[in-house]
């Protein structure tokens, strides 16, 4: 792609506005994970009854629209974000409780929808829409005499929290807190209340603990691994071992055969027994380097909004990565999340889409207000 | 998330920012409020990258850890099936180093029902290779939802290698161990057999089975399969011969307490080891007691010579029966005299006994029976040990009994080693089915004196030459013996037709090797025994041919039974010149 400097059009700015280093990175994750799940899913095909390439197949087709939709959004102004993200707040609220009532059930929660073609997780795309429109109204709060921002984006959180809880989708629920409650810090919440909000949020975990048995049992595996079956987690560092510092080379692994999720919540032990260590390493700095970048990036713009948008979905990007890679290692108990960008996973592909489209939108250079770009 | 405290940021101290700065809602280059706020989310992003870098840090270094460091731990990797097969349970051989049980390190084949692709076709195949495989039974299995099921257990390594070719998904093996038993039967009672766990059941397999897991060593037994071979033919032959319920049959080497043949019939094969009639699983010769009646007279005998009270020639009064309660105690054969000792042992006199060890008394009595081991279970390596029922108070009518073998019930085992101690020497061997290492001392207590055991022994040739085992009179060998024929208790007394036999046989009598012991329950007499159901006609023809055929196996030389020396060592009225065993 090439545009002169002097191109006004459309995507001509867009080509001289953008964060082109970050794009990179994305697309080279989005690389990096189609080949990982060709490595790792033909297994766990065949395991399901599938032909060997579904998988890879249907990720390759979730990654068009996807990457399509990273480039549509990230053409929006933070005004356009803000607005695209309200609205589908509105469109997936509704969704979510809808699954409580028409959504059918895969492992013991009904988090998806069938929408005709294909099957849809509403939830996934709750995540960016609502770190977006909290941004904002926490923005507000800060710039608008009596505007009750504070509050009203609590209420949404204690809604979309509750919805979330009710599917039942613990992860997802924690990763919306988490993300709520950094941008409710980085906006500028009281130190007492951010001591206050973070003993709350260790309660419930605590709570969740004993209110769900099933959460109850991961972590008591995850505190003693003799207890019980730590299959997964056994084999995903079995995977790592063998792959050793240079790996087994792409398609040479053997303990991926094994791993039920090779192409999903496991597929950076998949990374690791092929590609080894220094990949694996490589793999965690691209990571982190969207991450970082994004925050300096947000950090320099002028706007409010966009700091706390950006930080929001760049936190729950880098929350989701750190998490699904500190399951895989066994530092802390499994959790269903899928490492972005890497994972198979339609419904979360398109939602990582919809977001970094958001974070790149918000991060391109600007001259003059966010508000009116 | 928490943050660091930043006092100058917090909210308070905004408020009192904002009476400088009026309220304007922003548009354009940020302005008013929007600034300090700007600084406060720049400044707490800076500490939420922070967390992040450390989580991220916390990861790499994790990576660093499974992946090179721990590397060299790794032990479950999945890999190729080996071929090269350990097996993890140690055999047993004989004293020859005769293969007594082996492992066979096999293949059980196994299927995960999800993986099988073309169910029909898997079962065509199979079904074909295993034709036992049935069709219908093997179609739902692979249909199941489970994800395991067993097809077969213990392939061949041909069956192995064609089950491989079938080139089958969701076919898989288990690596499983199978106990062979390549003597079969012959020594079902001593080696035992194993579960399908392949852990011991019965007999050594049992009793060593801690040291047979995880062994290398083979577990080399005193038995010889030879002996036990001529054992079992010729017990076999008496049992079919009189319709006997069963027997047992005991070789022992008298001066090491080593077992070279242990045997109770009816047995049972250990490979097919499914439903076994309890009455074959059942060791005779370990685990059953019973009254086991005159052997008993050896004891007696023994303890009384060796008492030094009581002489061979002594005379007791055997023309009276002696009345005990209700029964009253009488001879088989009757002699109308009075009896020397040697004579009491000879005709095997019931009245005899009682009137010697009314002279010993029950103490000594009690005492001697404690020192030969027959009050206590014997410490033969097997599981199947019964313990010897004693009167409990030991009264002196209880005494008399037992003087001739009644009112006390002890293994067959028990008594063999019991019978060993009194014509060794005097040392009591605590009998043992694992060969003894020569390096090692023997352990043994004395029990009685060289001289008595000398005795003893012209006792025992005596029965043999002259009394009622003329039956083991076998050339050049030497035999002597004690018989033994007890009624069988029949509810609440002893029947007159039903009975146990029992022969303890020793040779060469002029210096023990070997004690050879028949036991058969309930003989029926026929034409051949002119109707005599007794030891001498059942019993001791079988050891009699026993040691016809293993004194040359044994390497024992024949020798002319009537020499002036054999004369000279076992005549009941000749001198002794020297003692055999005797240690000063």
């Amino acid at each position: 792609m090439n545009f002169a400097r002097t191109d006004h059009s459309i995507l001509g700015r867009w080509w001289w506005t953008i964060d082109r280093w970050t794009l990179l990175a994305l697309a080279v994750l989005s690389i990096t994970g189609t080949l990982l799940i060709a490595a790792a899913s033909p297994a766990v095909a065949v395991h399901l009854g599938l032909d060997n390439f579904f998988f890879v197949e249907h990720h390759v087709m979730m990654l068009i629209p996807a990457g399509a939709l990273t480039i549509g959004i990230s053409l929006l102004s933070p005004r356009g974000v803000r607005r695209v993200a309200l609205v589908m707040m509105l469109v997936t609220l509704p969704l979510v409780a809808a699954t409580l009532v028409v959504g059918f059930e895969i492992k013991g929660a009904t988090r998806w929808i069938h929408v005709p073609g294909m099957s849809i997780q509403p939830s996934e795309f709750i995540k960016p829409c609502f770190a977006v429109v909290a941004a904002w109204l926490f923005a507000r709060q800060r710039m608008v005499e009596g505007f009750p921002g504070y509050i009203i984006a609590s209420l949404l959180y204690l809604l979309t929290a509750a919805l979330l809880l009710m599917q039942p989708d613990l992860g997802m629920t924690f990763v919306v807190s988490a993300v709520f409650f950094a941008q409710f810090f980085l906006a500028g919440l009281n130190i007492v209340l951010v001591a206050v909000m973070g003993m709350l949020g260790i309660s419930g975990l605590i709570g969740a603990y004993f209110i769900f048995p099933h959460v109850q049992s991961r972590i008591d595996r995850f505190l003693d691994p003799e207890a019980g079956d730590n299959y997964q987690v056994q084999h995903s560092l079995d995977a790592f071992m063998n792959g050793g510092l240079w790996g087994r080379g792409p398609g040479q692994g053997t303990v991926k055969m094994t791993l039920p999720d090779a192409h999903a919540d496991f597929i950076f032990a998949v990374a690791g027994e092929e590609m080894g260590l220094l990949f694996c390493l490589a793999l965690v700095g691209l990571f982190t380097f969207i991450v970082l970048r994004g925050f300096s990036r947000v950090s320099r713009d002028d706007s409010l909004f966009v700091l706390l948008a950006g930080s929001g979905l760049l936190i729950q990007f880098g929350l989701q990565a750190v998490i699904n890679m500190a399951s895989s290692l066994h530092l802390m108990p499994t959790k269903g999340m899928t490492l972005p960008f890497i994972s198979y996973g339609g419904s979360s592909l398109l939602a990582l889409g919809i977001g970094m489209g958001m974070m790149l939108a918000l991060t391109r250079k600007r001259f003059g207000s966010a508000e009116d770009a | 998330m928490t943050g660091i405290p930043l006092d100058e940021f917090g909210i308070d101290d905004l408020r009192d920012y904002r009476r400088f700065l009026p309220a304007t809602v922003a548009h354009g280059r940020p302005q008013g409020r929007e600034i300090p706020a700007l600084t406060q989310g720049r400044a707490r992003l800076v500490v939420t990258a922070a967390i992040f870098c450390v989580a991220v840090l916390v990861i790499c270094a994790r990576l660093v850890d499974v992946m090179v460091l721990q590397e060299a731990t790794v032990t479950r990797l999945p890999h190729a099936a080996s071929t090269a097969y350990h097996a993890s349970r140690a055999d047993i051989v004989d004293r020859n180093g005769v293969l007594l049980a082996t492992s066979l390190a096999t293949a059980s084949l196994y299927a995960d029902p999800k993986l099988i692709l073309n169910v029909d076709d898997a079962v065509n195949k199979l079904t074909r290779l295993f034709p036992d495989l049935d069709r219908a039974e093997l179609t739902e299995k692979l249909k199941s939802d489970k994800r395991f099921v067993w097809i077969k257990r213990n392939l061949t390594p041909h069956q192995h290698q064609q089950v491989f070719r079938l080139g089958l998904p969701g076919l898989d093996f288990e690596k499983e161990e199978r106990r062979i038993f390549p003597t079969g039967s012959l020594l079902a009672h001593v080696v035992g057999l194993t579960g399908v766990d392949n852990h011991g059941m019965v007999g050594i397999e049992s009793s060593y089975d801690k040291t047979l897991r995880g062994g290398i060593e083979p577990l080399h037994l005193s038995i010889d399969v030879r002996l036990q071979h001529i054992m079992r033919t010729e017990l076999q032959a008496s049992i079919d011969e009189f319709k006997a319920l069963g027997g047992a049959g005991i070789i022992m080497d008298v001066n090491t307490g080593e077992v070279l043949s242990l045997l109770s019939l009816p047995d049972f094969d250990p490979q097919n080891n499914n439903d076994i009639p309890p009455d074959a699983m059942f060791n005779r010769a370990t685990l059953g007691t019973y009254e086991l009646g005159s052997v008993f007279k050896i004891f007696n005998s023994a303890m009384a010579l060796d008492s030094g009270r009581i002489h061979l020639d002594d005379t007791f009064d055997t023309i009276h029966p002696i009345q005990a309660g209700r029964h009253t105690i009488k001879d088989y054969e009757k002699m109308h005299r009075w009896l020397s000792l040697a004579e009491i042992f000879q005709y095997s006199s019931n009245i005899g006994s009682v009137r010697i060890v009314q002279q010993m008394g029950i103490p000594a009595q009690r005492a001697f029976l404690d020192k030969v081991g027959l009050t206590t279970p014997s410490p033969i390596e097997l599981p199947e040990v019964g313990a010897p029922q004693v009167p409990n108070p030991w009264r002196e009518v209880n005494s008399w009994t037992i003087a001739f073998g009644h009112g006390i019930a002890v293994s067959p085992m028990q008594l063999a080693a019991a019978a060993a101690s009194t014509i060794n020497g005097g040392i009591y061997h605590p009998p043992t089915l694992v060969q003894r290492d020569p390096a090692l001392p023997v352990p043994g207590h004395r029990v009685i004196s060289p001289e008595t055991s000398d005795k003893m022994r012209r006792l025992f040739r005596l029965v043999v030459t002259s009394g009622t085992a003329s039956f083991a009179k076998v050339p050049g060998y030497v035999v002597g013996g004690k018989t033994g024929t007890a009624d069988k208790v029949v509810g609440h007394g002893y029947g007159t037709k039903a009975n146990r036999t029992t022969f303890v046989g020793v040779f060469p009598m002029n210096n023990p090797r070997y004690l050879v012991l028949a036991l058969i329950d309930e003989p029926h007499a026929d034409a051949s025994t002119h109707g005599f159901a007794t030891a001498g006609w059942i019993a001791v023809p079988v050891v009699g041919r026993v040691i016809k055929q293993m004194g040359p196996l044994v390497g024992i030389e024949p020798v002319n039974e009537d020499s002036p020396e054999i004369h000279q060592a076992l005549d009941i009225n000749a001198r002794p010149r020297s003692i055999a065993g005797a240690t000063p």
